[in-house]
């Protein structure tokens, strides 16, 4: 890994735990597996039954969260027209973004997922399916959120069209995620693949809509 | 050797031609000052300079370093301004550059001050350091003036002159006045109304 890409990566991950910018997204997963034991009632059986698909609904929620913060302040303050000038291709500054991202946003939601799994009663194996579920499904959600957030960079009320936009396009890692909670190692490795595929094509639609923004 | 060529360049931005035909090449220790009202087209100019735009018609050759300035400084507000410059410095590998490109613009005793304290005239002075501290054969600079005291103007035109002197080049966009010497004058309203009459 070049030392230019190791450099843009530090400064987003700074960047995003400046101002708690990066506990956001965990505190809003918590809130969220809080927020449903109130709203299905204090039935253990039923919550250690749903409760990792509720996890994972939650950690899809928290990854609108960013959004607004990957791509449109470095656009905004012409951070993303020096990289360019200075030749860097706008591919290599969204993955550059994605890896930030990623290690920003996944090992924070992994954590929380243990306080979330005690608040839902998860059965200790259950809880081991969802960390590897999440662990394998994170990457593809960071990429979705970046692309989605150079997408809408720029726009008013960026954040409701990023949900819209995110949300539906992240159903199959919803579903393959939820699926492997029956142990299955199909769902796992489905997950794993929706996941490569949007790490992959990530950089190149955020750089694509990074460049279109620039006219 | 030329640092950058314009070949009949022709600038299309929302529809709209903005120049036509545009050529000029700069040197090393060249300068040329790009003139006209707003809205002519001289932003756009200096991004086509800087590759961020690409021409309708025509092209642009030259593929040395450039260092560009537009009107935000792209220093990040919350670091104090020596880490803000560093981070650049760091990328373009001069970080040796950045203590004598702050003197030079007289920021040296701001260093330790958070950028987002600073007033306007002090961002473009820091902006203008980054530009300095590049390294940068060919200097790409928009409205380098804008919000600078004339004390300031003048520690701007001294760094031009020895970065001209030591085999630089400068594309300059500016409305206010600015001593270049020996400078090529590109007035884009002259061709605007070239274009008009064609038209």
């Amino acid at each position: 890994m070049s030392s230019t890409l190791l450099h843009l990566i530090s400064r987003d991950l700074r960047r995003a735990w400046i101002g708690g910018g990066a506990l956001l997204p965990v505190a809003f997963f918590l809130l969220v597996a809080i927020l449903f034991p109130f709203a299905v009632g204090p039935d253990a059986k039923l919550l250690a039954r749903v409760g990792g698909g509720v996890l994972w609904a939650a950690a899809l929620l928290a990854a609108l969260i960013p959004i607004e913060r990957l791509v449109a302040p470095d656009l905004a303050s012409g951070v993303i027209d020096q990289l360019l000038a200075r030749g860097q291709s706008a591919a290599t500054i969204a993955f550059a973004k994605l890896i930030a991202h990623w290690l920003a946003f996944a090992p924070p939601v992994l954590i929380a997922a243990l306080p979330a799994a005690a608040l839902l009663d998860l059965s200790t194996e259950t809880l081991i399916r969802v960390e590897i579920g999440l662990l394998i499904g994170t990457p593809g959600l960071a990429a979705l959120a970046l692309a989605t957030g150079a997408l809408v960079a720029g726009l008013r009320g960026a954040g409701a069209i990023a949900g819209l936009l995110l949300l539906p396009l992240a159903v199959p890692l919803l579903i393959f995620g939820a699926g492997s909670l029956d142990g299955g190692v199909g769902a796992l490795k489905l997950l794993a693949a929706v996941s490569l595929v949007l790490v992959a094509g990530a950089p190149f639609v955020a750089g694509a809509a990074i460049r279109a923004g620039l006219d | 050797m030329t640092l950058i060529a314009f070949d009949a360049v022709t600038c299309v931005r929302g529809g709209r031609a903005l120049f036509e035909g545009l050529s000029f090449a700069l040197e090393p220790g060249g300068a040329a000052l790009v003139t006209g009202p707003n809205g002519i087209g001289k932003s756009s100019l200096i991004r086509l300079a800087a590759g961020l735009l690409a021409p309708a018609a025509g092209r642009i050759a030259g593929d040395t370093p450039r260092a560009l300035l537009t009107d935000q400084a792209s220093l990040d507000e919350e670091l104090p301004l020596a880490r803000a410059l560093a981070f650049w410095a760091r990328l373009d590998r001069t970080e040796d550059n950045v203590a004598a490109a702050l003197d030079a613009l007289a920021l040296s005793d701001l260093t330790d001050v958070p950028v987002r304290l600073f007033s306007t005239g002090q961002r473009r002075r820091a902006a203008i350091a980054r530009v300095v501290a590049s390294g940068a054969p060919l200097w790409l600079l928009d409205e380098p003036a804008n919000g600078l005291d004339s004390a300031a103007v003048g520690l701007l035109e001294t760094a031009i002159a020895r970065h001209r002197a030591s085999g630089g080049a400068v594309l300059v966009a500016s409305h206010t006045p600015i001593t270049l010497p020996a400078a090529i004058t590109i007035d884009l309203s002259q061709r605007l109304t070239q274009l008009e009459r064609a038209l």
